[in-house]
């Protein structure tokens, strides 16, 4: 059994099967509590317990489908590239909201780490928990952090952005399109786009031009933070 | 075959993000680098949006399986997390709070001052 793990056969499509699950029943049930990403998770998780095939060589044979994620990531330059064309009108006042939010956010999390004596370790892994898991993971690896706390971090803020953002609209009283796309791309990145989505096309192109120069502004700002972590 | 040039175009990319991530002092990730040197290779015109197109949109859907290895290994720092879950899921929640509100509420204040209309 170990050496099917070892050529990655078993660990990717086990992967793949729980995924799919994962994206059926979020169809089926269209909540965004059924993620596929945590789906899978805990079905790989619960699997690997059943088994007891250890998560260091299941993690070491998904890394044949791993290193896709770069070149994956950089793919996001081709729809941020054209919703600039489609939004060239809105872009100042889109790049500043998600500026005010992605820095803010930074601080607050920062602020709150030091606030509750979190070990420097965990604020970094946390930071990232707004943007999109491809850039967040990445950058929590180089400060040094955790990325399985990162990831898990990011998956929780997008699934309770996606949940709890028609209430915020209201609570803030956010009736604007654009306003609302830069909120959920800014907050919720792709898991909160996904909801954009099905307010209107507009807020959901405005939130994935977000997201996208959310993790870049991120990507720079985070390690000015290094020292005071 | 047209795949297998867009997919060559965009491994490019790749490599030289992670050349600068490597040449340049700065602790950016080399697919930071990547995207925003596509990006500006999209403006410049020097990659036609077409050539990059179907293979970026595929690793763009597939992308969020490759979450699922690094998710998984949470259990690997579960003892430094499982005492502090309170904290973290109050930090978690109100700061997405707070970050939906000032995007949102600036952004929209913005709108209304500059008159910025929808296309």
């Amino acid at each position: 059994m170990t050496d099917l793990l070892a050529i990655s056969v078993l660990p990717v499509s086990l992967t793949l099967i729980t995924f799919l699950a994962g994206q059926k029943l979020q169809k089926k049930f269209r909540s965004p509590l059924l993620n596929p990403i945590l789906i899978s998770v805990i079905l790989v998780l619960i699997f690997l317990s059943f088994t007891g095939l250890p998560v260091a060589d299941y993690k070491a044979g998904m890394g044949t489908l791993s290193w896709l994620l770069t070149p994956a990531t950089i793919c996001l330059a081709v729809p941020m590239y054209e919703q600039f064309q489609i939004l060239k009108k809105n872009l100042p006042m889109i790049l500043a909201g998600v500026a005010a939010g992605a820095v803010s956010c930074l601080i607050m999390v920062a602020g709150f780490g030091i606030l509750v004596n979190f070990e420097s370790i965990l604020t970094i892994s946390l930071m990232p928990k707004s943007i999109t898991t491809a850039i967040g993971v990445a950058l929590s690896e180089m400060m040094g952090g955790m990325p399985g706390v990162t990831t898990a971090a990011i998956v929780f803020t997008g699934i309770f952005a996606s949940i709890m953002g028609p209430a915020f609209c209201r609570l803030f009283r956010l009736t604007d399109e654009v306003a609302r796309g830069v909120a959920f791309g800014t907050a919720g990145h792709v898991i909160g786009t996904s909801k954009a989505n099905e307010l209107s096309p507009l807020t959901g192109a405005v939130s994935s031009l977000s997201l996208v120069v959310a993790g870049l502004l991120t990507a720079v700002v985070l390690p000015l933070f290094s020292n005071f972590i | 075959m047209k795949y297998l040039s867009q997919f060559c175009i965009i491994l490019g990319f790749t490599m030289a993000g992670e050349a600068l991530q490597r040449l340049l002092p700065l602790p950016i990730p080399g697919s930071v680098w990547g995207l925003a040197l596509l990006f500006l290779a999209l403006c410049l015109g020097i990659v036609k949006t077409e050539q990059v197109k179907d293979v970026s949109s595929f690793l763009i859907s597939v992308m969020p399986l490759m979450f699922v290895a690094p998710a998984v290994g949470i259990v690997e720092n579960w003892s430094l997390i499982s005492d502090q879950l309170l904290p973290i899921f109050l930090l978690l929640a109100a700061t997405t709070f707070l970050v939906f509100g000032i995007s949102g509420c600036l952004t929209q204040l913005l709108m209304k001052k500059g008159g910025g209309r929808h296309d």
